[in-house]
C-alpha cells in the first residue's frame, strides 16, 4: 500500500484535485440554483411552484447514474445540440459531471433550503413588515440569514453526499479519484490495493469535509448567530 | 414502442426489482445486527460496529461494490488457491445490503434509545428472557420510530441498484446502455430508464406511506 502511495501519487493528485473540483464546483451551482428555486417557491404562487416540485421529484426518484449518462451520452442524441455553440462545452465530461451533479445538489439543497424557510417563526416576518421593511430586504436581512443557520447541519451532510457522488463521475470517463484508480488497477491488476488506497482518500476527505464544518458551525454560535 | 426494446427493459427492471429486495433483506438484518451491536455493553462490539459503520458511511457506493465484488473474489483465490468465481448477483447484494445496514444501523440505534429503560426492567422482572423481551417488546416499538429514516435509505437503496450494471450483471441500465449503443439513440433509452426507476421509486414511496400509517395506527384518533 506504500508502495502504491510512493509510485502512484502524481497520479492520485491529480485525481484527489479533480474530485474537490468537482464536488467544491457542483456545490456552488447547486447552491445558486437551489437559493434561487426556494425563493421562488417561497412566494406560494403556482406558477413557480408546481414545475420547481416537479423538477425535485423527477431529480430525486431517479438515480444519479440515469442522470449522468443523460447527459453525457443522451445530449449527442439531438442535431439541435450537436449544431449548437454549447456542444463544444457538452462533450466535455467534466462539464457534463458537473451539470449532472449541480443539478442533483440542487434538488436536494432546495428541500432543504425550503424546509428551512418555513421554520422561520411567522411572527419575525410579519414584525418586519410592520416595520416597512420591503420584501427583498425581509429576505436578505431576516429570512436568509436565519435559513442559513438552520440547514447547516444537513447542509453538512449534503457536501460528504456530494463528495461521495463524484466517484460516479469515472463512469463518464472522467479521472477523478476513482477514474484513476480504475486506471491503475487495469495497468497493474492490484485491485486490492487500489481500492484500498482510493478508500482510505475518500474517508480522509469526509472526515476532513465534517471537521470544517463542524468547526464552522461553532464560529457561527461564537459570533451569536 | 421504444423500438421494440421494451420488453428487454422490463426484463431489466426485473432483475433491479429483484436485486432491491434481496439487499433489501440483507439490509434488514444487518440493521437490527449492527444497531444491536453499536447498543452492545461489550466495548469491542461497541467501538467495532461504530468504527465499521462510519468507515461504510464515508465511502463512495460505487467503491464498496468493487470492494466487496472484487475482493471477495481474490479473498477466496487466496483461501483456497484456485480460482473461485463469485456471482455478481449476490455480490450487488450483499454491497447494497451493507452501505443499508451501515446507514441503518445508526438510525436503529437511535430508534432502540427511544424505548424507556423501565420497560426492559419490566420485562427482566416478569421473568422474560432478553430474547424474548427484544423480540416482543422492544423491537416492535422501536421499528415505528425507524420507519421513516429507513424508507428513506429503502428508496436510496432502489436508486443505488443501477451500480450494479458496472459490475455486469443485466439490469435495467446494462439494457438500457446495450439498446442506446444499438439503436444510436442514448437520450431515449436513458429517459426511459429515469421514468420506470420514477414509477418504481413512487410505487415504494405509497408503500411506505401505507406501512407508516399501520406502524401509527394506534396514535389516530377514531371519529
Amino acid at each position: 500500500m506504500i508502495n502504491w502511495l510512493l509510485i502512484y501519487y502524481p497520479e492520485l493528485l491529480a485525481g484527489i484535485f479533480t474530485t474537490l473540483q468537482l464536488m467544491l464546483g457542483s456545490l456552488v451551482v447547486g447552491f445558486i440554483v437551489a437559493l434561487l428555486f426556494a425563493c421562488l417557491h417561497h412566494t406560494g404562487k403556482k406558477f413557480f411552484t408546481v414545475p420547481i416540485n416537479v423538477f425535485v421529484f423527477f431529480i430525486r426518484s431517479t438515480p444519479l447514474l440515469v442522470q449522468l449518462f443523460l447527459i453525457y451520452y443522451g445530449a449527442a442524441q439531438f442535431s439541435l445540440i450537436r449544431d449548437s455553440f454549447l456542444w463544444p462545452l457538452l462533450k466535455e465530461p467534466f462539464i457534463c459531471a458537473l451539470i449532472g451533479l449541480g443539478i442533483n445538489s440542487a434538488a436536494y439543497t432546495t428541500v432543504v433550503l425550503k424546509s428551512a424557510m418555513q421554520a422561520i417563526p411567522r411572527g419575525e416576518i410579519e414584525a418586519a413588515k410592520a416595520l416597512g421593511l420591503s420584501p427583498i430586504a425581509i429576505l436578505k436581512h431576516i429570512i436568509l440569514p436565519r435559513t442559513f443557520i438552520i440547514i447547516w447541519p444537513s447542509y453538512t451532510n449534503e457536501m460528504v453526499l456530494i463528495l461521495k457522488a463524484t466517484a460516479l463521475a469515472s463512469t463518464i470517463t472522467l479521472l477523478d479519484i476513482m477514474g484513476v484508480t480504475r486506471q491503475l488497477i487495469a495497468k497493474t491488476y492490484d485491485t486490492l490495493t487500489g481500492l484500498l488506497v482510493a478508500g482510505l482518500l475518500y474517508v480522509i476527505l469526509t472526515l476532513l469535509i465534517v471537521g470544517i464544518c463542524h468547526w464552522v458551525s461553532r464560529r457561527f454560535k461564537r459570533v451569536g448567530w | 414502442m421504444l423500438h421494440g426494446y421494451l420488453p428487454q427493459l422490463l426484463a431489466g427492471a426485473w432483475l433491479t426489482l429483484q436485486l432491491a429486495t434481496n439487499a433489501l433483506m440483507v439490509g434488514l438484518v444487518l440493521t437490527v445486527l449492527g444497531a444491536l451491536a453499536l447498543n452492545a455493553r461489550n466495548r469491542f462490539l461497541h467501538y467495532g460496529a461504530f468504527s465499521l459503520t462510519t468507515l461504510i458511511r464515508g465511502l463512495p457506493e460505487l467503491l464498496v461494490l468493487f470492494t466487496v465484488y472484487f475482493g471477495t473474489e481474490i479473498l477466496l483465490y487466496k483461501l483456497f488457491n484456485q480460482p473461485v468465481e463469485i456471482s455478481n448477483f449476490w455480490a450487488g447484494v450483499l454491497a447494497l445490503g451493507i452501505i443499508f445496514g451501515a446507514y441503518g444501523a445508526q438510525v436503529f440505534q437511535q430508534a432502540l434509545y427511544t424505548i424507556p429503560r423501565g420497560q426492559q426492567e419490566a420485562a427482566t422482572a416478569l421473568g422474560l428472557t432478553k430474547w424474548q423481551c427484544y423480540k416482543s417488546i422492544i423491537l416492535p416499538q422501536a421499528w415505528r420510530h425507524a420507519l421513516p429514516s429507513l424508507g428513506n435509505l429503502t428508496l436510496i437503496l432502489i436508486k443505488d441498484t443501477a451500480l450494479v450494471s458496472l459490475i455486469g450483471l443485466t439490469d435495467l441500465m446494462s439494457r438500457a446502455q446495450a439498446a442506446a449503443s444499438q439503436t444510436q439513440k442514448p437520450f431515449t433509452f436513458y429517459f426511459a430508464v429515469a421514468i420506470i426507476y420514477l414509477v418504481l421509486t413512487a410505487i415504494v414511496e405509497l408503500g411506505l406511506h401505507k406501512a407508516e400509517r399501520h406502524a401509527n395506527r394506534h396514535l389516530r384518533k377514531t371519529p
